[in-house]
């Protein structure tokens, strides 16, 4: 054979191999697809109606009804700033080649969407179109794509109610390639479905509710699911857990040690609707947001909706994050192991974190602060035990509000990540071993 | 109506029951040896006993609290780990301003009772939870050695 | 400040005008005033200003001028009155003085204030007169009813004795007759060889009650139908309220009321709670005003800038600009803004009614707490009531009245006594806060010695806004203490400050004042002079305190107790400072170790202190281990920092205490030299930052001027 045919031959396998790690990424399954069955028109599933407002909202007006569907798409938690007006904009989202600022969807004409045409509000939110180019899939719309026309116009006029506030989003900062917005309609193009919401007819109304819910109001999948190569879902580890803004979100799947299986239908519930079930954790960071800006808000019928949808994702087993260990620590200082993992760790807990959390670990004044069984301190890498250390957590209880405060001011990266490696240490199934490095990339994520 | 034992004594007190112990004790029943320092368990001054266990009132909700005795630092003095720690505090000289000294003491109670010779490194676990801002730090260490040793 | 530098201000007595006078019920009353203009005031006949009162029964009970908070001064100053008294120590009790300044003043300010740490140095001469007075006419009244000459008798605990005849009667049995008589002008004073009470160190006299939860401070005032109220200040300063929307809070259990003044809005309940939960509950919105735009970077550009203008000059000797020559040695210094954060959050009860206001609180200025009730009420100062009480915690912060004046606002509003307690977000956001400082500082060599020295000290003036008085000529005695007396013998040598007020940051007096700034400067840039001068700290210094043999003395012995110049592990070093602050001589060597993450442990220290008389060397002691521990919480984690106006932080998880487990163990070994007692309260808390640095550079190599500690800069992820 010559040497030229040779080389022929391995430019063609690669060529072969290329397309199908192509078609890998660009052809995988779409969010639903694990539940097999039949997709039908929305118009053609009798069994009940999946999508809009629940019962409770049916005879609430449409401005009542919109603002229902906003909080939950949760659009308030991109869309305003930290300490801003909400809906106004501003929020920045780091990226490694730069940064996009959310922008403000207020009514106001100049800086805000007020000019905006519904036909140019529904190509924004489900095809990634703006007026003047193409969004980054920062903003979520190959989930808002599965949204009806009905429930995106509803959304669209109760935003038109807010005051308008005049505040200019900050230009793109990133750097080329990533600046060409054209580049966008390439990606929307393989991953953007660009299809309404089809219930499945062989699921129950309350699944199909739960999907429509999760998966083109909630964008759950955005943080939970793995992002292939390309920045897209894949949905073949579907909910499976993934890092987002320098924070984890756990194992969704019904995998019994590593994801959600092990967990009853009420401790999701509550967890969705309270953001924070006993013995299981408690929502802080972006899942904490969600929690206050969206899920507390929902109705009964469609946290359980949620719930009923949930269970269902087949279970993917993650070994990288071991099943929560639950046991109490001892209720005294002394634990070798964790004492020498980090001592340094050791001396600030005692200090600033024993009064709320215990040596145990057991929370004694309120059940938010346990950390045992946990995800977070389970999670060998800390990731967020590292950020609840840096940026604190809130959560609104019906015993009222309970606050652990932010530390990342006045404690130093290396003091952070030696009170998350001791907490791993105490009170979870494997030690973590963070960096001050790292700690400050975490800082930086958000 | 809530009911709380509070050294010893059942009080019915007329409050919501997400209301922390320290202002049921302060403003309610008036008792104001328990102070306020930070209301977010940073500083250890509102401790209070409640089964024998020191906790930050300041985080405490009194609905939680059931049947659970509360102890306050008007009363630790008729324990023995308290009357020690009081003894011991005043033969040491430990006191400045005061204002810390009396969750430093129930600190200090509790963890005298448990452990009833303390070396330095039970001592940090029992103690950095509370701070004094005139730095006390040197003799509440030698006095929890000092109430330890003594009969 | 020291004695030396005060200016004159108020005039300044030492003189002890004894005012003797009868008590109800045939007791005894001893008083004096101590300032010369005050003495015209009081009336004549006696005023009823006594700082002595002696019953029947031989109960002996003081009155304290200055205020305890921690510092261990009532027991210290029961200590002088009783040792010169010859009273019997266990029946002395006291009392927390009225507002007055004409007959309570401290003799330095001029007015009823506890602070700079000179209640034992101003109070010293009188207090010992008063003592010495009144044993004088206690003896008088015995002699006079044995009929013997006053000199063939003497005085034991609380009684006159007659050797010669074997009599002898107790003090309390002579206070009725005592009181129609006249106290020698210049009583005769102890030999300090016979002291029995002062040097040694007796029991605290306001500790049982700290220990058993019943000492009472001003948060723990309850005047029967007291109602609680918290509040939030506008976050900008001259801020103000632009809408309030108090819907939700009114359904809060216990909520009362809602107060909306201009700058702040309270909300009053039926406890703590209520009025936390209420205000949780308010939608406030604030106009922030002209203050909006001020930030920390801002600040600091600001001194930088201002620290080439030309300041006022508070010292020069020689020709310091041909003496430092154009290859001078310079470094520029910074420290940061700081809060209090007394341990006792601010807080206030009033009670507002026709014709009178009554205040329960716990303050280091009576008078001025009366006045600005007085002031915000429209009533006359006498129908304003103060009851003072314990402070838990002063540290400077309670030398303002802005406690007391936002309490009377906001109940002059409410009908019954209210409670007005600031949150700890409050106390640590609305703060006067210790003034930031730039520090620029040149000096040349000559061999082991420095020949030139120049300090331009650029910052805001606290004494210009706190005492105008004594603020004269644009000169500023405080910003320059232990700058432009420094201890060191420089032939060419100049010091100036540069007065620069920050914008929209109000700045006060905080622990160790001038001093705890100009001394960690100053420290820092001597110990890297040696370093150049390739000399030994200790030795540098040594050589240059040939003026000040005290501090000469406590360094040498300071250097033998650390064991200075003995070999250390790996990545530890010693530093050394030393400090003429508030007339107390103070050596202090720190010993730490920083590993590669930059985290700094503090191994040891050890502080050798000459405050001439220790009147209680155990309270001595107690002080700088104290105040070490407030400088070190400074030194490594202190700073206010502003954004948007704002301050930053808020609570103790964002301004951080040096807790237990990481303080050292801290040796104190308090020299008697016999002078006159110095000011102790504030030396240890000025004497830690430099020995700290010191011993970080010796550890690492690396200077830090700038406080607090960076960390960073220490595990080499970013330039000092
Ligand atoms: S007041 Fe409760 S810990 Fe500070
Ligand atoms: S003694 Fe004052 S705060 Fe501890």
């Amino acid at each position: 054979m010559s040497r030229s045919r040779i080389v022929l031959g391995i430019v063609a396998a690669i060529v072969v191999a290329g397309a199908g790690v192509f078609a890998w990424i660009a052809f995988g399954p779409g969010p639903m697809d694990f539940a097999g069955g039949r997709a039908v028109p929305l118009a053609k599933y009798k069994a009940g109606s999946p999508t809009g407002v629940p019962a409770d909202f049916a005879s609430a007006d449409p401005v009542e009804r919109g603002k229902y569907l906003t909080i939950a798409a949760d659009c308030q938690a991109c869309h305003t700033a930290k300490g801003g007006t909400p809906f106004a904009g501003g929020l920045a989202f780091r990226l490694p080649f730069g940064t996009i600022w959310s922008p403000n969807i207020t009514p106001d004409k100049e800086t805000g969407i007020g000019n905006w045409t519904d036909a140019q509000f529904l190509a924004a939110l489900r095809e990634g179109k703006g007026p003047k180019g193409r969004l980054y899939p920062a903003m979520p719309y190959a989930s808002y794509t599965y949204l009806t026309d009905a429930d995106a116009l509803a959304i669209r006029a109760y935003l038109a109610t807010l005051a308008p506030v005049r505040r200019q989003t900050p230009a793109l900062a990133f750097s080329w390639p990533f600046n060409q917005r054209w580049l966008m309609s390439i990606w929307g193009g393989l991953f953007n479905p660009n299809q309404r919401f089809e219930p499945n007819a062989d699921r129950s109304p309350a699944w199909n509710r739960g999907a429509y819910l999760a998966e083109a109001l909630g964008h759950c999948g955005e943080c939970h699911t793995p992002r292939n190569l390309a920045q897209a879902l894949d949905n073949r580890s579907k909910y499976a857990g993934a890092v987002a803004a320098g924070w984890r979100a756990f194992n969704l799947t019904a995998d019994k040690a590593t994801g959600v299986g092990g967990w009853s239908d009420a401790e999701i519930a509550q967890y969705l609707s309270q953001g924070h079930a006993p013995g299981r954790g408690t929502a802080a960071g972006p899942m904490g947001e969600a929690v206050d800006l969206s899920l507390s808000k929902l109705t009964k019928s469609d946290i359980a909706a949620l719930v009923t949808y949930i269970r269902t994702v087949p279970a993917i087993s993650t070994p990288d994050q071991p099943q929560p260990k639950t046991a109490l620590a001892p209720a005294t200082h002394a634990l070798a192991a964790a004492d020498q993992h980090a001592p340094l760790g050791k001396k600030i807990f005692e200090g600033a974190c024993i009064g709320c959390h215990a040596w145990s670990g057991s929370g004694t004044l309120t059940g938010l602060a346990t950390l045992n069984g946990t995800r977070a301190v389970n999670d060998p890498d800390a990731t967020n035990v590292a950020q609840v250390i840096i940026q604190g957590a809130s959560r609104s209880t019906p015993q009222g509000q309970s606050v652990m405060p932010a530390f990342g001011h006045a404690y130093s990266d290396a003091e952070i990540a030696a009170v998350a490696n001791y907490v791993t240490a105490r009170f979870g199934a494997k030690p973590s071993s963070v960096t001050a490095e790292q700690v400050a990339k975490l800082r930086k994520a958000n | 109506m809530v009911t709380l034992t509070v050294n010893g004594a059942a009080h019915d007190v007329d409050v919501p029951p997400d209301m922390p112990l320290l202002w049921v004790l302060r403003d309610v029943i008036g008792l104001t040896g328990t102070k306020f320092g930070c209301g977010i368990a940073q500083c250890g001054a509102c401790t209070v006993h409640v089964d024998g266990q020191p906790l930050r009132s300041c985080q405490l909700a009194v609905g939680t609290l059931g049947t659970r005795a509360v102890t306050t630092i008007e009363a630790i003095g008729a324990t023995t780990a308290g009357a020690k720690a009081q003894r011991a505090w005043l033969d040491l000289e430990v006191v400045q301003c005061g204002y810390c000294q009396s969750g430093q003491i129930m600190a200090a109670a509790a963890l005298l009772a448990t452990t009833p010779s303390p070396d330095d490194a039970d001592i940090d676990a029992a103690m950095a939870g509370n701070i004094c801002r005139c730095g006390t730090y040197v003799r509440i260490r030698e006095a929890i050695k000092k109430a330890a040793t003594a009969a | 400040m020291s004695v030396t530098t005060a200016p004159a201000g108020p005039a300044l007595s030492r003189r002890a005008l004894l005012q003797i006078g009868a008590a109800v019920g045939g007791g005894l009353l001893v008083g004096f005033v101590v300032r010369a203009e005050a003495a015209e005031q009081v009336v004549s006949g006696f005023a009823p200003n006594a700082f002595i009162r002696i019953n029947p029964t031989g109960e002996i009970k003081l009155v304290m001028p200055q205020v305890e908070m921690g510092q261990g001064v009532y027991t210290s100053i029961c200590m002088i009155l009783a040792e010169e008294l010859d009273a019997d120590w266990h029946k002395v009790t006291f009392e927390h003085a009225p507002p007055s300044d004409a007959l309570y003043g401290n003799p330095v300010f001029g007015l009823q204030a506890t602070g700079n740490s000179n209640s034992i140095r101003a109070f010293w001469t009188p207090l010992r007169k008063a003592g010495a007075g009144t044993r004088a006419i206690l003896v008088q009244a015995a002699a006079k009813g044995w009929g013997v000459d006053p000199a063939s008798c003497r005085t034991g605990w609380s009684e006159v004795i007659h050797d010669a005849s074997g009599r002898r009667i107790g003090y309390g049995a002579l206070a009725g007759r005592a009181a129609g008589l006249k106290p020698p002008a210049d009583p005769l004073l102890k030999d300090p060889s016979k002291f029995r009470l002062i040097g040694k160190s007796l029991r605290r006299l306001d500790t049982p009650d700290k220990v058993n939860g019943t000492a009472k401070y001003g948060i723990d005032a309850m005047p029967p139908g007291v109602k609680f109220a918290t509040f939030a200040h506008a976050p900008v300063q001259g801020g103000k309220v632009a809408h309030v929307d108090d819907a939700r809070a009114k359904s809060v259990p216990g909520f009362r009321q809602v107060v909306v003044l201009d700058d702040l809005v309270a909300v009053v309940g039926d406890h703590m709670w209520a009025a936390l939960q209420g205000l949780a509950a308010l939608d406030i919105e604030w106009a922030d005003g002209a203050n909006a735009g001020v930030d920390t970077a801002q600040v600091r550009d600001r001194l930088v800038k201002a620290s080439s203008r030309p300041g006022v000059v508070a010292k020069t000797v020689g020709d310091v600009g041909k003496a430092l020559g154009d290859d001078a040695i310079e470094a520029a210094y910074d420290v940061p803004f700081l809060a209090h954060a007394t341990m006792e959050p601010m807080n206030c009860t009033v009670h507002v009614t026709a014709g009178r206001c009554e205040i329960w609180t716990g303050i280091q200025v009576m008078t001025r707490a009366q006045a600005v009730a007085a002031k915000v009420t429209g009533l006359p100062p006498e129908q304003v009531i103060v009851n003072n009480h314990l402070l838990g915690g002063g540290f400077g912060r309670r030398l303002e009245v802005d406690q007391v004046e936002t309490a009377v606002r906001i109940a002059q509003h409410v009908t019954s006594p209210v409670k007005v307690v600031w949150s700890r977000e409050e106390d640590i956001r609305h703060d006067v806060y210790r003034p930031a400082w730039h520090d620029r500082l040149s000096a040349r060599l000559d061999g082991d010695r420095i020949s030139a020295w120049r300090h331009i000290i650029t910052g805001s003036s606290v004494l210009a806004r706190w005492l105008p008085p004594a603020f004269v000529d644009g000169k500023d005695f405080d910003a320059v203490d232990c700058a432009a007396d420094m201890p060191y013998d420089i032939p060419n040598f100049e010091v100036s400050h540069v007065r620069e007020e920050p914008p929209g940051v109000t700045t006060g007096f905080w622990r160790g004042v001038g001093p705890a700034h100009n001394v960690f400067v100053i420290e820092s840039f001597i110990d890297e002079l040696a370093h150049r001068a390739g000399i030994d700290p200790v030795q540098f210094r040594l050589g240059m305190l040939g003026k000040a043999p005290r501090l000469q003395t406590a360094l040498r012995y300071a250097a033998e107790k650390s064991g200075w110049g003995t070999p250390l592990p790996a990545d530890c070093g010693r530093g050394v400072s030393v400090q003429p602050a508030f007339a107390s001589w103070i050596a202090n060597v720190t010993e730490v170790e920083v590993d590669g993450d930059g985290e700094v442990k503090l191994r040891r220290i050890t502080c050798v202190v000459d405050t001439g008389i220790a009147v209680n060397p155990n309270t001595v002691a107690a002080q700088i281990q104290g105040g070490l521990v407030f400088g070190l919480t400074a030194a490594l984690f202190g700073e206010i920092t502003i954004d948007k106006g704002r301050v930053q932080q808020s609570n103790f998880h964002d301004y951080r205490m040096l807790r237990l487990n990481e303080t050292p163990p801290i040796d104190v070994y308090v020299l008697q030299s016999g002078e006159a007692p110095g000011g102790i309260g504030e030396a240890g808390t000025t004497a830690a930052a430099p020995a700290l640095a010191n011993a970080i550079f010796a550890a690492t190599g690396k200077r830090l001027r700038r406080l607090p500690i960076d960390r960073d800069v220490l595990a080499g992820r970013k330039e000092a």
